[in-house]
């Protein structure tokens, strides 16, 4: 068995298949803490959590805040909105005045990628990554990987298409890292301005890129809908948010060409009529709020291994059943 | 004042010369000739004793930043050119984007007369191409040329209006001043901070194509032909970019290039851990680039090598990536790095010495630079190509520390420099070359049995 061998979750692309399967394990003996009536373990009691979020985000915070509450950890809240930060104190005089307060873990969203590789330099806390630009989300990975197996029981050999702006994507670069290692195959479509060809290259399993929705979704297993940044509109990537629902929006006639019992997911939140339908969000094929109940049991499993310390301790959540 | 360089191996391509049996002699400030090791030295002469040395013409760096005016926090140019003939250079033509701008003969001059104050490396300003570097109106150059400019550029904001570089290059021509560019179309590269491909897909960071440099370098050839101008490309990093320059001078075009050690070093796989040292513009390629590059330097493409030495404040560099300013230092690495093609066999000594000495002068026409010739100024890089070092930028000169190189090991150093007949740097391990004048001859007498 493989342990989980990092002090900081930074991205899925560091994370070997068998650290990857020992964190969703892991979640599944939290899954079943959400489902009780007393919602609370007490495995980090003591421990300080920070969720310094220089994003705005509402459910990712939420369900940091919530798996931390659950271990019995303290988690302070801090959100900073990148502009102020960008006119006064640096992002290394932040974390440093926070390392001060002597935090066991801080959990970290901002828009620029690679920001906390360059706080896990300077803290001596465990860095978790809770979306960097456009580089990675990797707690979304796993929840959806966890979604996956639970409805599918397995990640190796199934098809997984990613529909929409992968380009700026944090959460289909995490995804096609853990999909891949896992033995999944992926294609890719999405506006020519939002999948470029070096992508193909992107992991050494290859994915596959099509131009044309049905092509990715042929046979899939599983669709991943991107969401659509609106406040990317100006940055003329495709013409008009119309032309976009009806050429790269997913609706029930493309899911014809999946796999008849292919499930449908995404990131959240959704934008509806725009890149998925409201037929196909509500419909019984979408697993999208299975995806926000693991997103605690997942965040639960990472700040439990990076914070809660000891391997041997591990069979700890699953005493209380 | 007499000096002479005894028993090294001389190389000058401006004179043709590649020996070992020539000593050089120096006087107030020139040289005077290469004699024959048998004639007899003058009694009166210092003696510099050069054996196992490669005595070469200055080397001359058409490409850095010394920030002053205005940013001598990063680098003042007195740290600058001491860190330039610590690294082996005699002379650095330094950058117009200081604050203010030079643009103007009064800067210029402030340039000039500050690295005369130091004393160290011959300093020529580059002056502006447009007023303030906006790209709209053409700066005086003619004043400034009168004031001692040696090329004009606005290298770090580009001149974007193909219309505008064509009156700077038929402006330039009058004066007889190179035009160098930092190839760059902002509307592709635009909010890039590295090489656009297969990494900076990985690391999620915005990338600038190697078509952003490649469509400003076609241009400037273009224009170069319609002008006639002596257009030279700054810090070439692509192989469409040398593809380009490759084709505009089998047409005679009056265009040449330099090369920064960086790009031929290092590939984009740098940046894997976001490493603001890995951030410069243009930035870090992919492998089949570099080996454009070397190709380039191997065929006589590329005629210069030069650092774009470009020191930021420890506190610029600590931020995210997105937000550090693009640069590291160079000038106490470069010569050590392009040993390494020497090493590998891709470039010989002479060529080392044309890339670093001999073409620099003649693309800016410095007047009795790059060159040993009677009469010339007394400036001399003294090379000893199996000197095994390793760089720790705490011992840099620079007051900046933005560099990847810290703590790489280097095959090659230049060990003395020489500026105007007066040795200016000699590097510690190197003291005993420069004896009393009485014993020196002895000296180096003992160690020929």
């Amino acid at each position: 068995m493989e342990f989980f061998n990092h002090r900081h979750l930074l991205g899925i692309r560091e994370l070997t298949a068998g650290e990857i399967t020992h964190l969703l394990d892991t979640a599944e003996t939290f899954r079943d803490v959400s489902k009780r009536e007393i919602k609370k373990v007490p495995a980090l009691r003591g421990r300080t959590i920070i969720n310094l979020f220089f994003e705005p985000s509402t459910r990712t915070r939420t369900s940091f805040e919530i798996a931390a509450k659950r271990l019995s950890a303290d988690a302070i809240n801090i959100s900073v909105s990148t502009s102020s930060v960008s006119k006064g104190e640096t992002l290394v005089d932040t974390a440093r005045n926070l390392e001060a307060m002597s935090p066991d873990c801080i959990v970290l969203r901002h828009s620029m990628s690679g920001a906390p590789y360059h706080l896990a330099k300077i803290c001596s806390a465990s860095i978790v990554n809770a979306g960097d630009g456009s580089h990675e989300h990797p707690t979304q990975a796993l929840l959806d990987a966890l979604t996956i197996r639970e409805r599918k029981g397995r990640i190796a050999g199934l098809n997984v298409a990613i529909i929409g702006d992968v380009l700026h994507s944090r959460v289909a670069r995490s995804n096609i890292h853990l999909l891949t290692k896992l033995g999944a195959s992926v294609a890719i479509a999405g506006p020519g301005t939002m999948i470029p060809g070096e992508f193909a290259d992107f992991v050494n399993e290859g994915v596959r890129i099509e131009s044309n929705v049905n092509d990715a979704v042929e046979g899939a297993d599983v669709v991943i809908i991107l969401r659509i940044q609106r406040e990317r509109q100006d940055a003329a990537f495709f013409p008009s948010l119309r032309e976009y629902a009806v050429h790269y929006g997913l609706n029930a006639d493309h899911l014809q060409h999946a796999a008849p019992d292919a499930i449908v997911m995404h990131p959240g939140p959704i934008n509806r009529g725009i890149e998925i339908s409201s037929e196909l969000a509500d419909g019984s094929q979408s697993l999208i709020l299975d995806q926000v109940a693991n997103g605690v049991a997942v965040r639960m499993a990472v700040l439990y291994l990076l914070a809660g310390g000891s391997h041997d301790g591990l069979e700890h959540p699953s005493e209380g059943h | 004042m007499k000096l002479i360089i005894a028993n090294g191996y001389v190389i000058d391509p401006s004179q043709g010369v590649n020996t070992g049996g020539r000593n050089l002699l120096i006087e107030d400030g020139r040289f005077i000739g290469l004699l024959d090791r048998s004639e007899a030295a003058p009694h009166d002469a210092e003696v510099l004793d050069a054996t196992g040395l490669i005595v070469s013409p200055g080397f001359i760096d058409m490409h850095v930043h010394l920030r002053e005016p205005g940013q001598e926090y990063k680098e003042t140019i007195a740290t600058g050119s001491a860190a330039a003939v610590a690294g082996g250079w005699t002379s650095v033509c330094a950058m117009p984007n200081t604050d203010p701008i030079n643009d103007s003969p009064a800067v210029t001059r402030f340039i000039i007369e500050q690295g005369q104050r130091s004393a160290m490396a011959n300093v020529f300003p580059i002056g502006s191409i447009t007023k303030s570097s906006e790209g709209r109106e053409l700066a005086e150059m003619g004043e400034m040329k009168r004031a001692g400019i040696v090329a004009v550029s606005d290298d770090g904001r580009p001149v974007p209006s193909a219309g505008m570089m064509r009156r700077a290059m038929e402006y330039a021509r009058g004066f007889d001043l190179t035009v160098v560019d930092h190839c760059e179309d902002r509307s592709l590269a635009g909010g890039g901070v590295m090489h656009e491909g297969h990494w900076s897909l990985l690391l999620g960071l915005r990338g600038m194509p190697a078509t952003a440099e490649e469509v400003d370098a076609e241009r400037d050839c273009s224009l170069a032909s319609l002008t006639g101008a002596k257009v030279h490309l700054a810090h070439v990093s692509t192989k469409g970019t040398l593809e380009a320059v490759r084709r505009a001078k089998q047409l005679g075009l009056p265009i040449s290039c330099e090369v920064a050690p960086h790009h031929w070093t290092l590939t984009d796989e740098a940046v894997n851990t976001y490493d603001t040292n890995t951030k410069m513009n243009p930035p870090l390629r992919s492998q089949n680039h570099i080996e454009a590059l070397l190709e380039g330097l191997s065929d006589g493409t590329i005629d210069a090598i030069a650092t774009d030495h470009a020191p930021h404040h420890a506190d610029e560099k600590s931020l995210e990536f997105d937000q550090a300013p693009f640069g590291i230092t160079g000038l106490e690495t470069a010569v050590g790095l392009a040993f390494e093609l020497v090493h590998r066999g891709i470039i010989t000594l002479e060529r080392l010495v044309e890339l670093c000495s001999t073409n620099p002068a003649r693309i800016f026409g410095l007047k009795e630079r790059g060159t040993l010739a009677s009469g010339a100024w007394a400036d001399l890089t003294l090379l000893d190509p199996q000197f095994q070092w390793t760089f720790d930028v705490l011992a840099s000169k620079s007051k900046s520390r933005n560099t990847p190189f810290n703590g790489r090991s280097l095959t090659g150093a230049a060990v003395a420099t020489i500026v105007a007949g007066r040795i200016v740097y000699l590097h510690p391990d190197f003291s005993h070359l420069t004896k009393p004048k009485s014993n020196a001859a002895s000296n180096s007498a003992q160690r020929r049995k």
